[in-house]
């Protein structure tokens, strides 16, 4: 920014370093600065300045190291995709490492649970929820275009189906998982119907107006919903085995007496844990299958150009019903499990505005239409909140800067796009 | 019954109250190439678009090879044979060049494709040049070839063309209107639509002209190159 072309490189390395220092401070001294002292506060300066000096020497390393034959070899090598603006096609030969390195990250995700005190068991939890959120929102708004800002809708539907499902017909967790799922693609199927004429503006109003109607239904139908007081959820189970002290079903037992261990509150979260990871595992290997294949490319396809699509003999009816209804279904899943987590209790205050805002932000920040970049997006938007709790009156706020300037420096997300590239099968 | 490939018969067709076509009536053989020259607005594309059904013909028929295509679904015609390489090329800019030729085959599955797309860079060496590029990065003129070669990968019989020559610099035109004849000699029938006059009416058999929604004038290319009329509105005529 303050280097001119012919400096010598070491000076233009110090500038840049400088300058990230500088806003490692702004963006460090509010937050690690100021500890809240109940109404008043205390200031440490000396933190923010050792973390920004640390980011400083951090990137003045990175610098110097560009500057070295080997250095650029490896640059070179991890930042393919910098300086692209498009979508960067993978090469055939990337994913060498790639399913060892999942199933590392696999493992640890099964291991997890175990470790975490019941606190961040929830936050884990919650994590993955927006991980299956991002993810069937990036089918919608990623891959097939569809601006879509009431997705909190199926989200809730989800919720709801669980919750309303076992007080009314003792629906338990496991049968609400693809009740769930099949009723919330229903919805989303009906969603869809209306708007397949409309794009951009028109249908994201459309959209934001489905999510409230959908929001002011469960609170005001008081004598179904149970509007404001919400709606209590069967306890989830396993074989029948159940995580509370006493058995809230006939014919339940808890799984502590059953295997004769003592109670512990963690193991409902442990479970509920596990379930949702699998599950969100088998969603992202879903959907980049789902890219290469006839369907996902067809997405695809219909975000770039409609005209196109249907002069090549796709049904752009049947694309963007199935792009809505596979989005629906995931938030549908996903809202099971909040319903869970939640202990088995919802309520509308769940279900905002907000919601929506922050899962399109997940798929935005991500990278759009990337998988990869929105579970990542997912875990940080989620975990980072919780871990600024005690600056919780400024979270809003620092996520709303952080959007700009992701906005401005890397318009494309964390992690763009690498669409899989795809040809028949062994012949590139 | 008619042994036209395509017969279109008295159409009239609106966007709105506005009407775009007036009974219009005209045929392509097979192994033609029939263009349809006409000025801005006069409804060339409008007449393209009706084969596919979107505006709708208000009136009269559209039948391909003897069968009434005039209500089915735009997605349906794509599948019958009929390839369009549309307007302003429309091509999958975020995909690769690869990609888009891929995407062409959607209709018929992916069994020939490996053969074709060998085809296709036969053709169209640049495309081969730049396979793994994506198409947006690609200059009009390739843009075009990659729109055609798009087409040509559902393997069909009729294709349409919404003036390819959009756009492109003379010797592009030349180069694109030239592999349209090596398209046309493998067997693929083309209706092209132009307003390069000119170049059009020198490669086409046939050609029509469209003056405000209505067939003018019908004649062999030749015929069309010398008529008074068209060299004054179309030819710059003297």
């Amino acid at each position: 920014m303050f280097s001119k072309p012919n400096d010598p490189p070491m000076l233009t390395a110090f500038k840049d370093s400088s300058l990230v220092g500088m806003i490692a401070l702004l963006i460090f001294s509010p937050i690690s600065g100021i500890i809240l002292n109940g109404y008043g506060f205390n200031t440490h300066p000396q933190t923010p300045i050792m973390l920004a000096f640390i980011v400083f020497i951090g990137r003045f390393a990175y610098q110097l190291a560009a500057l070295t034959p080997w250095g650029q070899r490896l640059i070179q090598k991890f930042m393919l995709s910098k300086g692209k603006r498009g979508v960067y096609v993978a090469s055939p030969g990337d994913q060498r490492y790639l399913w060892i390195i999942l199933a590392i990250l696999f493992i640890a995700g099964l291991v997890l649970p175990f470790y975490l005190s019941k606190y961040y068991l929830t936050v884990a939890i919650l994590a993955l929820i927006y991980v299956l959120l991002g993810l069937g929102l990036n089918i919608v708004v990623g891959l097939a275009g569809l601006l879509d800002l009431g997705f909190v809708a199926f989200y809730a539907v989800g919720a709801y189906t669980f919750a309303l499902g076992s007080q009314y017909w003792g629906l338990g967790f496991w049968s609400a998982i693809p009740l769930a799922a099949a009723f919330a693609a229903l919805l989303g199927g009906i969603l869809g119907f209306p708007v397949l004429r409309m794009h951009g503006d028109y249908l994201a109003i459309v959209t934001l107006g489905f999510g409230e109607i959908i929001r002011l239904v469960l609170n005001n139908w008081m004598s179904f919903t149970g509007g404001p007081n919400g709606a209590k959820a069967a306890e989830p189970s396993l074989f029948g085995l159940e995580f509370t002290r006493t058995a809230k079903t006939d014919g339940h037992i808890p799984f502590h007496e059953f295997f004769g261990t003592t109670y512990s509150p963690n193991t409902k979260f442990i479970f509920i844990y596990l379930v949702v990871f699998l599950v969100a595992c088998l969603m992202i290997f879903f959907f980049s299958r789902l890219r290469t294949m006839p369907m996902g490319r067809a997405w695809e396809a219909l975000r770039e150009d409609e005209i196109a699509c249907r002069s090549l003999g796709m049904n752009h009816v049947t694309i963007k019903l199935s792009a809505f209804m596979m989005g629906a279904m995931t938030g549908g899943i996903g809202g099971v499990f909040f319903a869970a987590q939640q202990g088995g209790f919802v309520n509308p205050t769940s279900f905002t505005f907000f919601e929506s805002a922050l899962i399109l932000a997940i798929v935005v920040l991500g990278g759009m239409g990337s998988v990869v970049g929105v579970v990542v997006a997912a875990l940080v938007l989620t975990i980072l909140p919780e871990m600024l709790r005690d600056f919780a009156d400024y979270r809003v706020l620092i996520f709303g800067i952080l959007m700009v300037f992701m906005m401005l420096w890397k318009p494309r997300g964390f992690l763009p796009i690498r669409r899989p590239y795809f040809t028949k099968e062994g012949q590139a | 019954m008619s042994d036209y490939m395509l017969e279109i018969h008295q159409i009239d067709a609106s966007y709105g109250p506005i009407q775009a076509l007036r009974n219009v009536s005209m045929n392509v053989s097979e192994g033609e190439i029939v263009t349809l020259i006409g000025a801005n607005g006069a409804g060339k594309s409008t007449l393209l678009m009706t084969i596919f059904g979107s505006p709708r013909a208000s009136k009269g028929y559209i039948k391909y090879q003897g069968r009434d295509i005039t209500n089915i679904a735009m997605h349906e015609v794509g599948r019958l044979g009929i390839a369009q390489v549309p307007e302003g090329r429309r091509i999958f800019p975020a995909m690769t060049v690869e990609e888009n030729l891929i995407m062409g085959t959607l209709p018929i599955g992916d069994e020939h494709m490996e053969e074709d797309r060998e085809k296709m860079f036969v053709m169209f060496p640049r495309l081969k040049e730049r396979r793994n590029q994506r198409a947006g990065t690609l200059s009009g003129g390739e843009q075009q070839m990659l729109a055609i070669g798009r087409a040509l990968m559902s393997r069909p019989k009729l294709l349409l063309l919404d003036e390819p020559s959009l756009g492109l610099a003379p010797l592009i035109v030349k180069q694109i209107l030239n592999s349209l004849r090596d398209i046309a000699a493998q067997g693929t029938t083309i209706f092209l639509v132009e307003q390069n006059a000119n170049h059009a009416l020198r490669l086409a058999d046939r050609g029509y002209v469209l003056v405000n929604g209505e067939i003018r004038l019908s004649g062999t290319g030749e015929e069309l190159l010398v008529n008074p009329e068209v060299r004054a509105a179309y030819l710059g005529g003297h």
